[in-house]
């Protein structure tokens, strides 16, 4: 029994060394989406290269002037500031340019940056996994109730606390931070105010970076520096600065002790689940506070004039003969394509609607889910689970695909739908990630990493040019369906609840219902071309449901241009062709992808469908 | 004015915040074909007691009914669904559709047939769509998005809106706010022509006394919470307290 207590006090010892290197990184996220609503994926990337370059420099001081601590410690700093001036250059180049463009351009854009920032490391400093070898001081132990408790784990519980008490003073005692709390507050006031806007934006991303790379540096000696960091921590990040309330310094530091005790005690409770658990935490705190625990509701973003969403029109002649000739087109493929070319054209049809499903919510339902790939995967893990328990034969597994897709939007959709903004967003993204750790973690059920092999079409559609066929009939059927849902008082109900939902209530709409439906509407959607995916691709993986997977949809659906109609569709063909064709042809392929995204969030905030309804309006005028 | 029974009908309505009574005993009536005007200071409680009425707040004591059904407690949706049209302070409207769609909208919903994925609905109750654009003036403007509407038209088109329901009351909060005079007149008097021709009962809050005066059969007057004045236009003129409220300011023009 008494063990059993000091194991305990060990584990929360743990889990508070953890929190502090959780809040460094919460802490910078959360400064920086409340002085300038970027939503940064980046922020996880400026965390991992705070671990690399200390690796690197912490490493050049000790043989330059032995392994002493206080070079350890300049070490450390150096790097963090490194990561800071990088992170004030990228706000220069690139982010100064798009805080007039939507908000979600601006997310896209940083997640441009993850895929650059990934191939510059990856070509500095190799694939492998760098460990920091502990000099001797730092391998020392403690003794906590005749338990042996690392001294690194010791120092860093103290780390958390100082830097929360340096912001403090940072933010009551300059006046840098009192800008920074002013801009927080109310952004547009400030600038009336006549505050240099540049410069504060500027810093607010210096200090949220070094914030970042501190954090990876000073978790180097535990961990190593990886190329999987950037991802694993951001998911968690987000997870905090939401529960704390995003803008909130406090809030994140309280979130990051709530969610790393959380995962200390979820790792000897329920090892299985921990990641679960993590968002299961953030689910539960939002259905009682839906703005985090010392957030407070958003100020409400004044609309910047002229962003009116443009009217919804029928097709115009043109676009359906051209829409109907490369139909024609794609399912001529097997008279003259290859084999490979019908597996292109196959997986197009499957990515234009899991491209159309999402725009369904995010256009017409204005709802943003950072978590699309979760219906997705559910429909691939349907059908492979069918096949893997029941061995049921393809035609059963594309009907559980869109089943167990729809069942889970109903779920998730039922809380989703109460929350706004950000928060409903970064809701979607915590379900998403519920569903990948499952997939990931649950191996008896779903093979973990290794996936489900052998997911085969029936004999009947073996052949390449017949499952093209088959993917063609239901992908696209179902994305024409939704585009007819669009145009039916269903989709003019929904955009009324989007539009004004004051005024939506007032002529008797039900706005949280209409929203509900469209989310089970949007994950069945998925769920269908997840499941054809599986059966095209013979197998299914946790990749399905990761968060690159999410953004690939946010890609194709912004990409293409999301007030358009077609927009999904040109989005989906434009992303995929844009990805195939750097996969194949240049080496460094994710920073390539990378530069594309950003080159075209700068090139065309409205997507390029929106940007060709402009322009051929502009020449032609709009038809009704 | 077929029947003598008011449309609608408030009893001792109570709202608290906090310590603070904004609404305090309120009663009202308002008949068929009649337009009631809701007056009084800023801060008397005209917006409060509005928001009550429409669902939008729910009061901490007393009674609403319209046609002796009480409407308390029930949400913004459920009182329109019972045949009570609203325009508001702020117009809302919405702004990625057309005039026309505006309406179709709200005749899908007043017919039911919002839940239909299939027909398009630009297709659905055109005629009547327009019957209602025709009856607020904005024929020519049909076709054009309410994103791009001048102000004062698009307080039309949440007319036609709020009558897409065919209702029974319409509540109008500060229906020509943000408006320039001349069109202010315009409007109210379409507003009136309509509650006559289609015997609504009709409810508004205005701070403009030209239009309170020159429009109103019976005018409300509140202060601090409480109905101090109701009357016609004379006698609400002419009484004391509301003299003293307004410190005779409001007895002639301007207002705001």
């Amino acid at each position: 029994m008494v063990a059993r207590v000091d194991f305990l006090l060990v584990q929360f010892l743990t889990g508070l060394a953890n929190a502090s290197a959780l809040f460094l990184i919460a802490s910078g996220l959360t400064v920086i989406f409340g002085v300038t609503r970027v939503v940064n994926f980046a922020h996880g990337s400026f965390y991992m290269l705070g671990a690399y370059l200390s690796w690197t420099i912490v490493r050049a001081l000790w043989d330059w002037g032995g392994r002493e601590p206080w070079l350890f410690v300049l070490g450390i700093l150096l790097a963090a500031l490194a990561v800071g001036a990088i992170g004030a250059l990228v706000e220069i180049l690139l982010l100064r340019r798009i805080y007039r463009a939507p908000e979600l351009f601006q997310l896209l854009a940083t997640f441009g940056v993850v895929l650059i920032v990934q191939d510059i490391t990856l070509a500095l400093w190799g694939p492998e996994d760098l460990p920091l070898p502990r000099p001797r001081w730092l391998r020392a132990f403690i003794e906590v109730a005749g338990e042996r408790f690392p001294l690194h784990d010791l120092i860093l519980i103290f780390v958390g606390p100082a830097v929360l008490g340096l912001l403090w003073l940072l933010f009551q005692r300059t006046r840098f931070g009192i800008l920074v709390r002013a801009a927080t507050e109310d952004r547009e006031m400030v600038a009336a105010l006549g505050v240099d806007q540049r410069a504060l934006f500027t810093g607010v991303f210096f200090l949220g970076s070094t914030l970042a790379g501190l954090g990876g540096a000073i978790v180097l000696p535990s961990q190593s520096a990886n190329l999987q960091m950037d991802l694993a921590i951001i998911a968690e990040a987000f997870v905090v600065v939401v529960v704390g309330g995003m803008g909130s310094v406090p809030g994140a530091f309280l979130a990051s002790l709530l969610i790393a005790e959380v995962q200390a005690f979820g790792i000897v409770l329920v090892p299985k689940a921990t990641l679960v658990l993590v968002f299961l935490v953030m689910a539960a705190v939002l259905m009682v506070r839906p703005y985090g625990l010392l957030g407070r509701p958003q100020a409400h973003a004044r609309a910047p004039a002229g962003s009116v969403s443009p009217v919804v029109r029928a097709a115009p002649v043109v676009l359906k003969v051209v829409g109907a000739a490369a139909l024609a087109l794609a399912a001529a493929a097997p008279l003259y394509a290859g084999p490979y070319g019908l597996t292109v054209l196959t997986e197009l049809a499957v990515f234009i609607l899991f491209a159309a499903s999402l725009h369904l919510l995010m256009g017409p339902g204005g709802v943003v889910s950072f978590g699309h790939a979760a219906y997705f995967g559910l429909g691939a893990y349907g059908a492979a689970l069918g096949v893997r328990f029941l061995a049921v034969p393809m035609e059963a597994g594309l009907v559980l695909a869109p089943l167990l897709a729809g069942l889970f939007g109903l779920v998730f959709g039922w809380f989703v739908v109460r929350l706004s903004g950000v928060y409903l967003a970064m809701l979607t993204l915590a379900f998403a990630q519920i569903v990948w750790a499952a997939a990931f973690q649950w191996v008896e059920l779903t093979g973990g990493d290794n996936g489900i092999l052998g997911v085969w079409p029936s004999p009947w559609a073996r052949d390449k040019a017949l499952f093209l066929w088959l993917a063609l009939a239901l992908c696209l059927g179902a994305t024409l369906l939704l585009r007819r849902a669009i145009y039916a008082p269903f989709g003019y109900a929904l955009r009324a609840a989007r539009d004004s939902e004051l005024r939506a209530e007032a002529i008797g709409l039900d706005a949280a219902r209409l929203r509900l439906v469209a989310f089970v509407i949007a994950a069945t959607s998925a769920g269908i071309a997840g499941g054809v995916y599986a059966y095209a691709k013979g197998s299914v993986f946790p990749t399905y449901i990761s968060i690159p997977k999410s953004v690939d949809a946010l890609l194709m659906v912004l990409l293409g241009g999301v007030q358009t109609v077609s927009g999904p569709i040109v989005g989906a063909i434009a992303f995929h062709g844009l990805f195939l064709t750097l996969l194949q042809w240049v080496e460094w392929w994710r920073a390539a992808l990378g530069l594309a995204i950003v080159a075209l969030v700068l090139a065309f905030p409205e997507g390029i469908a929106g940007f060709v309804q402009r322009r051929w309006e502009a020449r032609f005028g709009a038809t009704s | 004015m077929s029947t003598s029974a008011p449309v609608l009908e408030a009893r001792g309505l109570i709202k608290r915040f906090g310590g603070v009574i904004a609404v305090d005993q309120v009663s009202l009536a308002v008949k068929a074909g009649e337009m009631v005007a809701l007056i009084g200071p800023n801060g008397a409680g005209k917006s409060t007691c509005f928001n009550l009425l429409n669902g939008q707040l729910r009061a901490d004591a007393g009674e609403i009914l319209l046609e002796g059904r009480s409407l308390t407690g029930l949400p913004p949706r459920a009182i329109w669904r019972l045949g009570v049209g609203r325009t508001f302070q702020i117009t809302a409207t919405f702004a990625s559709m057309t005039v026309r769609e505006n309406v179709q909208v709200a005749l899908l919903s007043h017919h039911r047939r919002v839940w239909r994925f299939w027909r398009a609905a630009r297709e659905t109750f055109v005629a009547e769509a327009d019957r209602l654009i025709a009856q607020v003036g904005m024929r020519e403007q049909a076709d054009r998005p309410c994103g791009v509407l001048a102000y004062g038209d698009l307080k039309r088109v949440e007319l036609a809106i709020a009558l897409a329901n065919d209702p029974k009351l319409l509540l109008m909060d500060e229906p020509t706010a943000g408006m320039a005079p001349a069109e202010r007149l315009g409007l109210m008097d379409l507003t009136r022509h309509l509650v006559r021709e289609r015997g609504v009962a009709c409810l508004f809050t205005e701070h403009d006394m030209d239009v309170v005066f020159g429009h109103a059969d019976r005018i409300l007057v509140m202060n601090r919470g409480r109905l101090i004045a109701e009357g016609d236009a004379a006698s609400v003129r002419a009484n004391p307290a509301v003299r003293e409220v307004y410190l005779g300011s409001g007895t002639t023009s301007g207002g705001h």
